[in-house]
């Protein structure tokens, strides 16, 4: 019974670890295999769509391809201003590690409304999906209008691996929202969620997805009032290592999809 | 459970203490000029199948940069290299083996 009252937490402290570095950042680095491996999935049903389908369409005109180089752009500068977020975090300046997050935030809702312009261009020429609400007119006059019945995998494979992109975009920035500001995110956060859900019309598919934010909000309130804490180092990096995985997978998004489907005239 | 934080805190210290401010900008300059290669390849009209070689080789060096330097991978131990990145890539490669199934239905016709 003696060996039961022997205080074990203070050497599990200093027990080296066995990949040199914290248990949450192993952590996160097995998830972001896990999500690696969804993404991979994805890529490569696009891939074998495209290599087994002839008369594959190249919908992206030279708006298209501009749109999304600035999408990429974007997303490459939120990566620099993660880094510089850690690095502040690292040296303890509190004021600018906040900033460079509220600046990697801004890059990134750049690109999630560009992005959502370019779904929102492409389903008005009538490229959708069975699930997605009818468009008022898009069936019979757009420029796609044949190409979700000729080629369905192509909407099928586009819009499942642009749509789970945009997906994890729009909740990193829910979670460096989160580390930034912690509760004083919540109440921006159901700003965004009213704009995206009102400020759509409701034939839109964000008109629906933007209940996203919302399950985020009750979600990240949860956490934040049953475990409050002041977010240090450790969790920037942890949150920066997620950020620039979807950097990392935009880089093989942007080529294969956009690049390698061009019409430039 | 503050000297674990305080103990945490130092090793990111630590580990940080490589990074120059101009190194991260020279990577992201590096990542920003390759994306603007890939974007005037396309207006160039290239064969598909050499096009689609250069892209994906510049997405792997753009991703190497990202992994290696903003994920900061290059100053992890060798054991968490070696563990993560070869059993990422296993997996990928794995899923190759459908490719060929993509161009066997292209030769049987099938609709």
């Amino acid at each position: 019974m003696a060996d039961a009252t022997l205080p074990h937490e203070i050497p599990a402290l200093y027990e080296p670890s066995l990949f040199g570095t914290y248990s949450k950042k192993i952590g996160m680095w097995l998830f972001l295999l896990s999500d690696s491996l969804t993404f991979g999935a994805l890529l490569y049903a696009y891939s074998y769509g495209r290599i087994s389908t002839p008369n594959w369409p190249t919908p992206f005109h030279s708006e298209s391809i501009v749109n999304a180089t600035i999408m990429t752009a974007f997303l490459l500068t939120s990566s620099l201003t993660m880094v510089l977020a850690v690095r502040a975090a690292v040296q303890g300046d509190a004021k600018a590690q906040q900033l460079w997050l509220l600046a990697t935030m801004a890059c990134g809702l750049g690109f999630v409304i560009l992005h959502g312009r370019e779904w929102s261009k492409l389903i008005a020429e009538g490229l959708t999906l069975p699930v997605f609400p009818q468009m008022p007119g898009s069936e019979t006059t757009g420029e796609f209008a044949n190409v979700a019945k000729t080629v369905p995998q192509f909407p099928a494979t586009f819009f499942g691996l642009t749509g789970m992109h945009m997906l994890h975009v729009t909740l990193g920035v829910v979670y460096l929202g989160v580390v930034a500001l912690r509760r004083k995110f919540i109440p921006i956060l159901l700003v965004l969620w009213l704009a995206a859900w009102l400020g759509t019309p409701s034939y839109s598919p964000f008109h629906h997805a933007a209940h996203v934010l919302l399950l985020a909000a009750i979600v990240c309130s949860i956490v934040l009032w049953l475990k409050p804490k002041v977010y240090d180092s450790s969790d920037v990096e942890v949150a920066g290592l997620y950020w620039h995985f979807v950097d990392l997978v935009w880089m093989f998004i942007f080529p294969l999809v956009y690049l390698m489907s061009a019409k430039i005239l | 459970m503050e000297a674990f934080q305080q103990a945490i805190a130092e090793r990111v210290a630590e580990q940080h203490r490589h990074h120059g401010k101009s190194q991260f900008f020279l990577v992201w300059a590096a990542l920003l000029v390759m994306t603007a290669i890939e974007v005037y390849l396309t207006y160039q009209n290239l064969q598909p199948v050499r096009m689609l070689t250069i892209l994906m080789g510049l997405s792997l060096i753009k991703a190497a940069l990202i992994i290696g330097y903003f994920m900061h991978m290059k100053y992890e131990i060798s054991r968490m290299k070696w563990l993560t990145m070869c059993s990422l890539v296993a997996c990928l490669a794995l899923m190759m083996i459908f490719f060929p199934d993509a161009f066997r239905i292209i030769s049987l016709g099938v609709k």
